[in-house]
């Protein structure tokens, strides 16, 4: 065999290509770290400066020195749990009928609107959180104001919609043929096939779908600040679902732009921010820490 | 080995030229001799754009881009050397004055327009007046039913602007303090806070329940506006050109223009005009209330 070019110049030119994509993980490695090292400097000086009573108190109002996080924190986990009540069966559910059940046409149909719909920007969600549903809401559930973490919820677990679907039906797309036609060989009927066989053995990917969905859920910030009122209340009980709140990402945003660098103010929005950042990092850890559990027990089972 | 470390140091250069080019953009928009930037309170945001074409077309070599994003955020602009112009709707803080020292410049402050400030509820609601305590009782929550009030049976929702807002901290002071620097009172935290002053206006109008204030410029027909008394048992007034200027109608402020230190030629020229009675007339058309000529 003979080769065109000298044995040195692939070695420099393979050597080059290796170069670049290992500094390009290491780059990754290194910015995750620098942001982590940034949120953490300007940040934590917070748990100095403020006493912890008003840190873990009630009330949020950091112009008069008020820096309660909890009514922040509570409206956070308040609007994703209820977007991801309504995401998770939804998206799922559309992701397996795409894969599944639906024929050819329906299909060629569904996958470009669903990931259409996975492109709206979150302000024209927003927008039409305000015009639309906020008013609909409020005299349909005949609710003081239509501006509240459910309006919130129904927003953004349509906007976690679309990725939930695009993944997990992905992840059944890879499920190989021979199990579906193996389980139906059984016997099986078609919803014994789905429930049994190809879900579970799709399962890692569609808990990644789930997370991916709750991140995006978590981190929205506009179309929150639009529709869920912004007030700081601590929830009380359930009905706190149909009441207005204030989650951290709409405090951020809404906030950054006053404060003073250095500020006390300044310094407690970066701790809001390691809260949301340490809370996603948790969502990551649980679903990698569940899909490779399951991942083994499936290989253990289909060895 | 060379050629690694050669390589290491390229790829720390185009980081290094992607900083600098980025901070670059944000400090070269101050400063230049014609084009203007003007940021800050949102109120005066609509005012602030009129003010800037209707110049540019007696000065067309001169560019003027005005945003919002609320008082606080104009200030922190003019802090960062951001902008030229500062807008306000409230007077500089003591600690905004002392900041702008450390940062070497001592903030100028211009009268430029006067607002009122309307208190709006929904055109449904029967309630047409109300007394400056009874507005403060219902933003720190002390009323939460219309009834209560001589209105419907209806929770009432309050809504305010943002913190950043200088609408915000002037309510607070005037109306949820009533005036009194020793009260230490809030907004009850059941008080919606929206990002905008439209937000505000959309909302009153949709929801029979609520209660907002935004500035009289923003006012418009689909929400009704509150008349206000100053005391129990005195005559509730309604905000109007002339009830500002004789001081009668209670909730009234005067709106700022900040610069950093002594304003340039071209500045200083745009400040004149716009205490000249034909920026003026714009102030009257827009709802705001000019500046008395006798200051």
């Amino acid at each position: 065999m003979k080769n065109p070019r000298p044995n040195s110049t692939i070695k420099l030119g393979e050597w080059l290509i290796t170069f670049f994509i290992r500094a390009a993980g290491y780059v990754s490695i290194l910015y995750v770290t620098l942001i982590i090292l940034f949120l953490l400097r300007e940040g934590l000086p917070a748990f100095k400066n403020v006493d912890l009573s008003s840190l873990f108190g009630e009330v949020w109002y950091p112009i008069e020195g008020y820096y309660s996080i909890w009514p922040l924190l509570f409206g956070s986990i308040t609007v994703t749990i209820g977007a991801a009540v309504i995401a998770i069966p939804l998206g799922v559910g559309t992701a397996v009928f795409i894969s599944e059940l639906a024929p050819p046409w329906a299909k060629e149909i569904l996958k470009p609107l669903v990931e259409v719909l996975a492109g709206l920007p979150s302000v024209v969600l927003g927008f039409f959180g305000i015009l639309v549903l906020s008013p609909f809401l409020r005299q349909a559930l005949n609710l003081p104001t239509g501006l509240t973490a459910f309006t919130g919820s129904l927003l953004l677990g349509w906007s976690a919609i679309p990725t939930i679907v695009s993944v997990a039906e992905d992840a059944l797309n890879t499920v190989p043929r021979t199990y579906r036609e193996g389980a139906q060989a059984l016997g099986t009927t078609q919803w014994q096939t789905i429930w049994g066989v190809t879900v579970p053995a799709a399962r890692s990917g569609i808990i990644t779908a789930v997370m991916l969905g709750i991140g995006r859920v978590i981190g929205e910030t506009m179309a929150v600040m639009m529709v869920t009122g912004n007030a700081p209340v601590l929830p009380e009980g359930l009905n706190a679902f149909f009441l207005p709140i204030r989650t951290m990402t709409a405090t951020i945003a809404s906030e950054m732009g006053e404060v003073a660098q250095g500020s006390i103010h300044y310094q407690v929005l970066f701790l809001v921010g390691i809260i949301l950042f340490f809370l996603s990092l948790v969502i990551n850890v649980v679903s990698f820490m569940v899909s490779s559990r399951r991942m083994k027990r499936t290989e253990r089972l289909l060895s | 080995m060379s050629k690694r470390i050669f390589l290491i140091l390229v790829c720390l250069g185009l980081l290094l030229a992607g900083c600098g080019s980025s901070s670059n953009s944000s400090d070269g928009s101050g400063g230049s001799g014609t084009n203007i930037q003007n940021k800050g309170s949102d109120t005066m945001v609509n005012l602030a754009l009129a003010w800037a074409e209707a110049y540019q077309k007696l000065h067309p070599e001169i560019l003027i881009s005005v945003t919002g994003g609320g008082t606080g955020t104009g200030i922190s602009a003019l802090m960062n050397n951001t902008v030229d112009l500062a807008n306000a709707s409230r007077i500089i803080s003591e600690e905004e004055i002392g900041q702008a020292q450390s940062l070497g410049f001592e903030p100028k402050q211009y009268i430029v327009a006067q607002d009122a400030i309307a208190v709006i509820v929904n055109r449904e609601n029967p309630v047409d007046a109300l007394t400056m305590e009874q507005i403060s009782a219902i933003y720190r929550g002390e009323y939460t039913n219309w009834s209560e009030l001589g209105g419907e049976d209806r929770p009432i929702v309050c809504l305010s602007r943002e913190t950043n807002s200088g609408t915000h901290v002037y309510f607070l002071e005037t109306v949820v303090r009533l005036g009194n620097k020793e009260d230490k009172s809030i907004f009850s935290p059941k008080t919606l806070l929206l990002p905008s002053s439209e937000g505000i206006i959309a909302e009153v109008r949709d929801n029979p329940n609520a209660i907002g204030y935004d500035g009289l410029g923003y006012v418009t027909d689909e929400v009704k506006t509150l008349a206000i008394a100053p005391a129990p048992g005195e005559e509730p007034i309604l905000p109007s050109i002339e009830t500002v200027n004789n001081a009668a109608y209670p909730i009234s402020r005067e709106l700022f223009m900040y610069t950093r230190g002594e304003p340039n030629d071209t500045i200083k020229a745009y400040l004149e005009w716009i205490l000249s009675p034909e920026a003026q007339e714009i102030v009257r058309s827009l709802g705001f209330v000019p500046v008395k000529v006798n200051q």
